[in-house]
């Protein structure tokens, strides 16, 4: 008898990779373990509507409870794997895992879908109480809860995260500051005119942004948080902080298996870790570009996870496919819809389209006259044009893209041939 | 309510009211309504055409649904919704759609 898949986190990337091996026709078991509780749901409603109160966990499942049985998915909720190990003896890839209650999973073929942890901050006063992180369904209600009642609230960290926490924390009413070490908001994810953009978009509805801002420790009263002290010696009183700085991939059970990891754990355009019989997708990887397949990437999103898990799963049935796809990104802050396509790093040119004083625009960037990527904040139409053209390897001529009156997608030129064609990663 | 695949096969679905279109297929395993984005309206992967009889009651697209639909989707047709953007309602219950082919 088999002994299956082991898929080793009940994320977005270990269900779709379980779906993914059964729409393939894989017919042998599988077992997909989290450690959370609950089954696998969608975690980016968690810092949106889920603080809004318009979502909550029901509403959050990826899956019916019936869907797991019916499929023959063993999902296994409420359980870490703490060890791994690999049979010296038996097929590639087949091994033994041990979770923390004690339980032992065999298994012929291994995923990690471990995802990344909230990195947090080792300063003074940092474990007070009233200091929250977001990242899971708990972290969430714990956070809802505090909102409700808070009055003054600081968010460290002008992200994604940090900023759609700040936008719905200050949507309830609260006074929000938000702390950001770098000079500008986003500066990983977006452009300087579209971080310039959101922090005027930001004070406009009452949020107070600091930049350049790192933080020296948090002060508190009887074990809870009172204040923040910047390293300019600012003193900002509070009685709730938000630390979004980031996250740390789940490295430990790729470094138990001896895979390589460098912030993250490495694998190869078909989800392969250095032990090519192990798989991993998501967040916990880094992988080449998905487009160029040059140098190596940390993509931390809901399309990557999708994205990535499909192939692992193609992988683990022996398909290596050459699978190419467009990342693609979002954060919803209040009503400013800010989607991304592409990967910027490396512009040499942009183009901005429409007015961002209208906050409605675009930035799409260029090198060498090939397009790259798009921001696209309140442009639903540009972001899907430039996800497009990137899907079918073509350009928008940059003189003609800054005139917000044509349409992007009667500027897709059918010529350029510069950049590779991308093939959908359907299973 | 009622999903129809490319290949002609109805699924029945029990949706609960407040749900969308899109969560209950993909909830139940429906195939077709892929919905990467989890229904932000962000990714047009849950295209489905509503039949004819319920398309008054479902009604238009949303601004910038009617940007992805525009943009996106292979057949577009009077009667596309993106399934994400679609509540159910008890107007809804008995409500038909079917879903295309091709998803972006």
């Amino acid at each position: 008898m088999s002994n299956g898949t082991l898929i080793v986190g009940g994320s977005q990337a270990g269900l779709q990779l379980a779906v993914s091996l059964r729409q393939l026709g894989d017919t042998s078991p599988i077992i997909l373990v989290g450690e959370e509780t609950h089954p696998p749901y969608q975690r980016p409603p968690l810092s949106k509507e889920f603080l809004a109160g318009q979502a909550e966990l029901d509403s959050l499942a990826f899956r019916a409870p019936a869907f797991y049985a019916d499929s023959g998915i063993d999902l296994v909720c409420g359980e870490r794997v703490s060890e791994l190990g690999l049979s010296p003896s038996g097929p590639p890839g087949s091994g033994v895992a041990a979770t923390a209650n004690g339980r032992e999973l065999p298994f012929d073929r291994l995923a990690l879908t471990v995802g990344a942890g909230p990195r947090r901050l080792a300063l003074p006063g940092a474990d007070l109480d009233g200091i929250c992180y977001l990242r899971d369904h708990n972290d969430a209600a714990d956070l809802r809860a505090r909102l409700a009642t808070a009055s003054k609230v600081v968010v460290v960290g002008g992200g994604f995260i940090g900023l759609e926490v700040a936008s719905e924390a200050r949507a309830l009413g609260r006074s929000v500051t938000v702390v950001e070490a770098a000079e500008r908001l986003m500066a990983r994810a977006v452009g300087p005119v579209v971080s310039e953009f959101y922090r005027q978009a930001h004070l406009r509805r009452g949020i107070d942004v600091r930049l350049s801002s790192g933080v020296s420790g948090f002060d508190g009263e009887r074990g809870r948080v009172t204040g923040v002290e910047l390293s300019d010696s600012t003193h900002l009183p509070t009685d709730l902080v938000l630390v979004g700085v980031g996250v740390l991939p789940r490295t430990e059970l790729a470094e138990q298996l001896g895979l390589v990891c460098d912030q993250g754990i490495v694998v190869d355009a078909h989800a392969r870790t250095s032990d090519p019989s192990v798989v991993a997708a998501g967040d916990c990887t880094v992988q080449p570009h998905p487009m160029t397949g040059q140098g190596r990437v940390r993509l931390e999103s809901v399309q990557n996870a999708v994205a990535q898990a499909r192939v692992a799963a193609a992988t683990l049935l022996g398909r290596l496919d050459d699978v190419k796809s467009v990342p693609w990104f979002w954060s919803y802050q209040g009503d400013l819809k800010l989607q991304i396509a592409g990967l910027a790093a490396g512009y040499d040119d942009y183009v901005v389209r429409g007015e961002p004083d209208d906050e409605r625009f675009s930035v799409l960037y260029y090198r060498q006259n090939r397009l790259l990527a798009i921001d696209a904040v309140n442009r639903p139409a540009d972001y899907m044009a430039v996800r497009k053209a990137l899907g079918q390897g073509v350009t928008i001529a940059p003189d003609r893209a800054g005139d917000a009156a044509i349409p992007l997608k009667s500027l897709l030129a059918a010529s350029t041939t510069a950049a590779p064609a991308v093939q959908r990663a359907d299973a | 309510m009622i999903y129809i695949g490319s290949a002609g096969r109805e699924y029945a679905v029990d949706a609960a009211v407040g749900d969308t279109v899109m969560a209950a297929a993909v909830k139940n395993g429906v195939p077709g309504i892929v919905a990467e984005c989890g229904g932000n309206c962000s990714c047009a992967t849950c295209h489905v055409w509503v039949s004819e009889e319920f398309a008054p009651i479902v009604g238009p697209p949303n601004d910038m649904e009617e940007d992805l639909l525009d943009m996106a989707v292979s057949e577009r047709r009077s009667t596309s919704r993106l399934a994400c953007q679609i509540r159910i309602t008890k107007a809804l219950d008995g409500l038909t759609v079917e879903i295309p082919p091709e998803q972006p």
